[in-house]
């Protein structure tokens, strides 16, 4: 044994520490994950640059590079926050890495904060990234728009982890997996987010999936500059949903 | 007896609709080694984990150093560790960088160089936890349990899956760890182990416990058909030539019975569950040559913790 174990009054790093403490290692071992990144960054590139090269969005008022970013942007934060997580933790709490780090000092808030704040931060290389390749491309937001643009891809963020997390924490590891690609493909094609929606009959109904919300969210804060409300109560609504269901149902191990 | 530090009083635990413990009732003390044993399915894991605030007990109350665990915030959480049986590992992580997160989580961490060292881990520190063998990954788990240096540890079958080599190194840290005063509570299937390590034992079936004490007070009492005058932690096991008729096991000067479930025949064992002292050795020899058999084999045994957890399962 070495002299240097002794038994002294074990303590806990201040809650803050452990909170950014967790949040850094878990976005380190999202951007080390190269699945991880090919859902969050690399495929939603090459929709970008493919929908803007194949000229798939055309609109006669609007250049179609400023409509796709934003829809890319919708649909790499659904990425990381529904697909990323949700397959991540899916498989942590499969493997009991969720029970074991529920009783460390970081405990159940901890780790969820700490996530949180790894979400935020694989999200912000997002947008650095996708924004940058759509400015590159001829993107032209309003710049009010971004500040806006920024409030609604934290609100679509939160909305789409708790999903994730709700699904994590109810299925198995690989139903998990299964779920959300298969989810995320869907709401990536047909949902809203990348392709802007008909607002006419049926198509006005498709904004209350948060997909589309988040979308037509986006669409508008950077394309018009304003705070897009109804897209933004409709995604605050998916999130309060899930945490709730997501605290009655989440099971942990 | 010391100071009680921390004890599972009486919890019931339900999940679903399956009744997992059905009152358990366990103490345990600080600077002891506590051993639960069961059968698989007893309960120990679900007691394990009412006692680290994983699970909630549907009845009864839980004290972990004076607090309830389930609703403990980071300061009781640092003062324990946890090893879980699943070990509850990340897959894709190598453990140099978990075991670095989880210290980063403590104000005064085990050096990780030095547990790394005394666990034998320095080969496989930057390697992928997915690609470990099952007795390094277990080593990981046992590494990040100790990591804070707590007051109190529990180890659900900390050796499950090692070579007898670091199986050795696993129990002679545990005993160090006591030496300095740490509260250990383990699980384990390795009755040999467990009888040379536990400073108390607990062996649970169903959901209850079903025996508990130190080691000697389990292996002195309750050996089936002991006589007030036998040392019960004694007994004489041979092995018969041939079939004893009824008569003759009924003019045995002792009473002596099948070792564990065998039949009557050539080559069946037979014991007595309890010696005075070596007249009764003469008396059977005297036995044996009036019956004129010979014992293919005769030896002394000392009732160990496995018979009395045999004793237990079977009843």
């Amino acid at each position: 044994m070495s002299p240097t174990y002794a038994p002294l009054s074990p303590a806990p790093r201040p809650a803050v520490r452990r909170i950014l403490s967790h949040g850094l290692y878990e976005t380190r071992n999202v951007l080390r994950n190269g699945e991880q990144l090919l859902v969050s960054l690399i495929l939603p590139l090459l929709v970008l640059f493919g929908a803007h090269r194949l000229e798939l969005i055309t609109s006669s008022a609007t250049p179609s590079i400023d409509m796709i970013t934003p829809g890319v942007l919708a649909l790499a934060v659904m990425a990381s926050g529904f697909t990323g997580q949700g397959i991540a933790t899916g498989f942590e709490r499969q493997y009991g890495v969720l029970a074991y780090l529920a009783t460390t000092p970081l405990g159940p808030t901890g780790l969820i904060l700490g996530k949180a704040i790894a979400v935020l931060a694989v999200v912000a290389v997002q947008v650095l990234v996708i924004g940058s390749a759509g400015l590159a491309l001829g993107w032209d937001p309003q710049p009010l728009g971004l500040v806006w643009l920024g409030v609604v891809v934290v609100l679509g963020a939160t909305a789409f982890t708790a999903l994730g997390l709700l699904l994590a924490g109810t299925v198995r590891a690989e139903a998990t997996l299964a779920l959300t690609n298969v989810i995320w493909v869907l709401l990536g094609a047909a949902g809203g987010s990348v392709f802007p929606l008909n607002h006419d009959d049926a198509g006005a109904l498709l904004l209350l999936l948060p997909s589309a919300a988040l979308g037509e969210g986006l669409r508008t804060a950077s394309l018009q500059g304003a705070f897009p409300v109804l897209e933004a109560l409709i995604l605050a609504g998916w999130a309060a949903v899930a945490m709730l269901a997501a605290r009655r149902w989440f099971n942990w191990r | 007896m010391r100071h009680v530090r921390y004890a599972v009083g009486s919890a019931r635990s339900s999940r679903g609709l399956t009744e997992i413990l059905r009152g358990v009732d366990l103490t345990a003390r600080a600077g002891e080694v506590t051993v639960l044993l069961g059968p698989n399915g007893a309960g120990k894991t679900t007691t394990l984990g009412c006692a680290q605030g994983l699970l909630h007990p549907t009845q009864g109350t839980v004290q972990l150093l004076g607090q309830d665990p389930f609703r403990a915030g980071a300061d009781l959480r640092a003062r324990v560790g946890v090893m879980l049986q699943d070990g509850g590992l990340p897959q894709s992580v190598q453990p140099r960088a978990l075991l670095k997160h989880v210290a980063s989580l403590h104000q005064n961490p085990w050096p990780l160089e030095d547990l790394a060292h005394r666990l034998d881990m320095e080969s496989f520190l930057a390697t992928s936890i997915r690609r470990l063998s099952g007795g390094q990954k277990q080593r990981v788990a046992l590494a990040a349990s100790l990591l804070g240096r707590p007051e109190v540890v529990f180890l659900d079958e900390p050796t499950a899956g090692l070579d007898p080599q670091s199986r050795q190194t696993v129990f002679e840290l545990i005993g160090e760890l006591r030496e300095m005063g740490m509260g250990i509570i383990l699980t384990t299937h390795l009755l040999e182990e467990a009888q040379k390590l536990a400073d108390s034992v607990f062996i649970l079936k169903d959901g209850e416990v079903v025996r508990h004490g130190t080691v000697a007070e389990l292996t002195s009492t309750g050996a089936r058909g002991a006589d007030a005058t036998a040392d019960p932690t004694r007994r004489m096991v041979f092995t018969a030539s041939r079939t004893l008729t009824r008569a003759e096991i009924a003019s045995s000067p002792l009473a002596i019975e099948l070792d564990g479930g065998v039949s009557n025949g050539p080559g069946a064992a037979w014991m007595t569950p309890g010696l005075s002292g070596p007249e009764q050795l003469r008396a059977l020899a005297a036995w044996w040559e009036l019956i004129d058999m010979m014992p293919v084999e005769v030896r002394m045994e000392a009732r160990t913790l496995e018979d009395v957890f045999w004793e237990v399962s079977v009843s």
